[in-house]
């Protein structure tokens, strides 16, 4: 593509068939203690 | 759904639905703005003048490509995963405990949320009985989970370091008996931080948190002792000697900002400067009135703030410099997966918090708050409504949440905040996510610059 460049696709919804297992960290516990931004988090499976 | 912003000249588009995000010339990104309402005579028309007629075709197509593809404007088919297979998939089970090791502290911090250390009860320890109930408490509610999380936390933890340990070893032996991998972390003001505690920390903590908030007057304005000294020279060098030996890995330094340094990039900078990798610092949250709580007129100050640390950072990384701010990391690729973007932090459904007495609340912001008292480990009792209540407050219960397009970064928000603020856990709180999208934009710009 010319005009546009995509740099992530469609990532969300693929994850919906795998994920939901529960392992992963919980998210106020990782570094902060008063704010929540899961995106930062990583998949256990990953 | 989407949101498109511009910042430093990159025009960023993100599709909410299926997390895609893309980076648009200014030729389709102005198409945007009138693609959903007119056909292809009608945009080249509007844009007639600005660009050429080939121009706009050739943007036009790759915009419905995009669309066709479920990359633009997909749909948000994730209501009824919301309300069905998320909330059973993700079960009652506990998996990560916040002990309250000691309801005091050593210094007498003006914004502290656990109102200088008692959280508005007295001055307590745990003992290391309350601690193994805890564990024991965790391990039978945590079903089929194998990692569990401990954090001790306070008042100040150091304070009680000897219940610390004899915990982290019982929950060792027992997690070992019940086929569960615990890790524990640590947050503390450092004061009583010596060679011994580090030691064993190191080899024990997976994470620890070490409060400091920045530039020296910054810091000692707000994090000062009992008889009102500040606290930045003397924890300044064990801060940074734990660091180094975590070799800048697995820790992190955790600020807090107010309305008295809204300049808050210069102290996220300072922390940089003085050699720390993992850096946290993030907003108050203050009632109204404090002085120091943080306004909706202080947003457009704050926004420039987390533009002039987005460049900074970039710039830095570039030139071999570069450090982590917890705020500016997103995974977009290998992120968590829905079920974990929909539920959020996990407050009281999978995330508890112990007082010294052994009582359960939703999260460490709730403690002492009795309306959401939620049992006792000692009587291994919970209160399973206060407990679906939290599970129910999805990114889908929340109608703020449901229309925003940051909300597969942000996940809720704050249940804590959205209280404090609106009496409601499923009410966001404004000022928190203005300040959210802003961040994620950011994020997503640095994105852009790998
Ligand atoms: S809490 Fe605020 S920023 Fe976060 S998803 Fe909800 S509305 Fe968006
Ligand atoms: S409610 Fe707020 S403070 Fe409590 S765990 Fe969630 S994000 Fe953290």
């Amino acid at each position: 593509m010319k005009h546009i460049k995509t740099i992530n696709g469609s990532t969300l919804k693929d994850s919906m068939k795998t994920g939901g297992c529960g392992e992963c960290q919980t998210s106020c516990q990782s570094a902060c203690k008063t704010s929540c931004t899961v995106a930062n988090q990583s998949c256990q499976k990953n | 759904m989407i949101h498109k912003f511009t910042l430093f000249g990159t025009n960023i588009v993100v599709d909410t639905n299926s997390g895609a995000v893309h980076v648009f010339d200014d030729v389709a990104y102005d198409i945007l703005d009138y693609y959903k309402e007119y056909n292809k005579e009608g945009i080249e028309d509007k844009l007639r003048g600005k660009y050429s007629k080939q121009q706009v075709e050739e943007a036009l197509e790759e915009i419905s490509a995009l669309e066709k593809d479920g990359l633009l404007y997909s749909k948000d088919t994730y209501d009824e995963y919301a309300l069905k297979g998320h909330l059973s998939a993700w079960s009652k089970n506990i998996k990560a405990l916040c002990l309250h090791v000691s309801h005091d502290c050593n210094l007498r911090c003006k914004y502290c949320f656990a109102s200088t250390g008692n959280f508005g009860g007295e001055r307590t320890v745990m003992t290391p009985e309350i601690g193994k109930r805890s564990i024991d408490f965790l391990i039978k509610e945590s079903g089929n989970r194998r990692n569990l999380e401990i954090d001790f936390f306070g008042g100040e933890p150091l304070l009680n370091f000897s219940t610390v340990v004899e915990v982290v070893e019982y929950a060792k032996k027992r997690g070992e008996e019940a086929g569960k991998r615990f890790k524990f972390t640590i947050t503390t003001n450092a004061l009583l931080l010596n060679e011994e505690i580090k030691n064993y920390i190191n080899a024990n903590m997976h994470n620890v948190v070490l409060s400091i908030d920045g530039r020296k007057e910054t810091n000692d304005r707000m994090r000062y002792r009992v008889d009102g000294s500040g606290t930045y020279e003397d924890i300044m060098p064990v801060i940074k000697s734990v660091a180094e030996s975590r070799n800048q890995d697995n820790y992190y330094v955790r600020g807090t900002y107010t309305r008295h340094n809204l300049d808050f990039s210069r102290d996220v900078l300072h922390l940089a400067d003085e050699g720390f990798k993992q850096i946290s610092v993030e907003p108050v949250v203050a009632a109204k009135g404090t002085g120091y709580d943080l306004r909706e007129e202080d947003l457009d100050v704050l926004y420039k703030e987390y533009e002039r640390l987005a460049e900074e950072y970039v710039n830095r990384r570039e030139k071999g410099r570069g450090f982590n701010f917890f705020h500016f990391m997103i995974d977009l690729g290998q992120g968590p997966c829905l079920s974990k973007r929909l539920g959020g932090c996990g407050s009281g459904h999978e995330y508890m918090a112990v007082t010294p007495e052994g009582d359960i609340y939703p999260c460490h912001q709730f403690v002492g708050m009795k309306e959401f008292k939620m049992g006792n480990v000692r009587e291994g009792f919970l209160n399973r409504e206060i407990q679906e209540l939290f599970k129910r407050s999805n990114v889908y219960a929340k109608q703020d949440c449901r229309e925003c397009w940051a909300k597969f970064y942000c996940s809720g928000g704050c249940a804590a905040n959205a209280y404090q603020f609106n009496g409601d856990i499923n009410v966001p709180y404004k000022i928190g996510c203005a300040l959210e999208k802003k961040r994620v934009e950011c994020a997503l710009w640095i994105k852009t610059r790998e």
